[in-house]
């Protein structure tokens, strides 16, 4: 594994289930994550998914394509473009630092409307 | 402090200079959060536990199988999950931080939304590990304009501990903030009623029947129109009707842009038709692009079907 090297990608379709069984999954009742009505009120145009649901992607996107023997040390996102439903998001990573066991990925989620996600994880990758 | 830059720099005297001033007041009263505690001794509402391992693995499309099986871990990026109060709320939640929040929200940044979260994973958590936690406010940043709105990032740091042992940290920035304006969602509108009344109502009725009836004198035969209850010709009161041939060109034309009214969709033409029979109406030109609209297109009457109540006089133009 080199810097520079990229990840496949990951395609995650964002459907209203994924927002929902994340949102509860995570034990977040916001209701912007699960109540359109009133996420509307709120101005937005429909539910969107939550920062502990992505943060469960990009973290789940790393150690399946580095392995399951990976072990994830530091996830560090932001989030920009909001997943609704009905949109794709897809996960790309690039290596931006490789020391000993030690890999930094910089990871993309891009979505119909922008990034979503743009954030950098820390793995081992045993050899 | 960079607060009190922004004042000197706007402090002009002006209604901005003035709204700065006001802003960097509020931050310096945020900024004094900064470094208190957020949540103090809170108690993760469940032990690290397979079922709630598995339901996030589920959501997620998790199948990495070292979170399953009796040497399961829990997902890494689980660790805020577990501090989560739920519905029924955070017990631990510090009076500090309610009362950044109270501020906050009674300047009208009630809105809330996540913005950054930065996970460090020292020891993996396994079920039946006991999480503690315990946050402080990091910081509280100056009145920031997003896309979303007007507000203060407030960015808290958080110590998890399983078995009273740090395993985790955990930073988090939400945007509290005050909603832009958003236009406000309008059922479609609809093109302006015609005002009927007892001088008009024999037009409408020829247009509900598609015949487009011009008024003439009775007493010197002059046509007219739009409709009136006397003649300018000769003053008469007394009148018949023709109907038109529905023959015309277009004697003037004007191309509106703006500003746009409901129920219009600019640019578009208005034209005034002079009918084969000699007089003049406004109308719209239908088949013909508005930039193509010309002074002497010959068109031709139809009826356009506007909606459910509204049908109008319109004249088609052919190109070329």
């Amino acid at each position: 594994m080199n810097v520079g090297d990229t990840l496949p990608p990951l395609e995650i379709p964002v459907t209203r289930t994924l927002i929902v069984a994340g949102a509860i999954a995570s034990r977040d009742y916001q209701d912007v994550h699960h109540d359109a009505a009133l996420a509307q009120e709120k101005g937005s145009p429909d539910i969107f998914m939550n920062i502990l649901t992505t943060n469960g992607l990009v973290g789940r996107y790393v150690t399946d394509r580095l392995g399951p023997r990976t072990v994830l040390r530091k996830v560090a996102i932001r989030l920009g473009a909001p997943n609704y439903p009905g949109d794709t998001m897809i996960l790309t990573g690039t290596i931006t630092a490789v020391s000993g066991t030690t890999v930094e990925i910089r990871v993309v989620g891009a979505n119909g409307i922008g990034h979503h996600v743009s954030g950098s994880v820390t793995a081992e990758v045993p050899a | 402090m960079t607060a009190d830059a922004d004042v000197k720099v706007n402090a002009t005297g002006t209604a901005a200079g003035r709204e700065a001033e006001e802003a960097a007041r509020f931050h310096t009263l945020l900024a004094a959060f900064e470094g208190q505690p957020a949540a103090t001794g809170g108690q993760g509402k469940d032990a690290v536990n397979e079922p709630m391992i598995r339901h996030w693995c589920e959501a997620m499309g998790d199948a990495n199988p070292a979170y399953t099986g009796p040497d399961a871990i829990a997902p890494p990026t689980m660790l805020q999950a577990w501090t989560m109060g739920g519905l029924s709320g955070h017990a631990a939640r510090s009076s500090a931080y309610d009362e950044l929040l109270g501020f906050l929200d009674g300047a009208g940044f009630t809105s809330v939304v996540a913005t950054d979260c930065e996970q460090e994973y020292l020891h993996p958590l396994r079920p039946g590990d006991v999480i503690t936690f315990d946050a402080v406010i990091e910081s509280v940043s100056p009145r920031k304009t997003t896309k979303l709105g007007t507000g203060h990032f407030v960015t808290t740091r958080m110590d998890v501990q399983a078995d009273g042992e740090l395993a985790g940290t955990h930073r988090f920035r939400i945007l509290k903030y005050a909603p832009a304006a958003r236009p406000v969602k309008r059922p479609p509108a609809q093109r302006p009623r015609p005002v009927i009344n007892r001088d008009n109502q024999g037009f409408w009725d020829g247009v509900r029947e598609h015949r487009l009836l011009i008024q003439r004198c009775t007493a010197c035969s002059t046509l007219r129109f739009p409709w009136l209850p006397g003649c300018n010709a000769c003053a008469s009161p007394d009148w018949d009707t023709v109907e038109a041939s529905g023959a015309g060109t277009v004697f003037s034309y004007v191309v509106m842009h703006h500003p746009p009214f409901p129920a219009f969709d600019p640019p578009y033409a208005v034209a005034l038709v002079e009918l084969a029979e000699g007089v003049r109406m406004i109308s719209n030109i239908t088949g013909v692009p508005y930039d193509k609209v010309r002074i002497g297109l010959p068109v031709q009457l139809e009826f356009l079907r506007v909606d459910d109540g509204l049908e109008l006089p319109v004249f088609r133009g052919s190109e070329g």
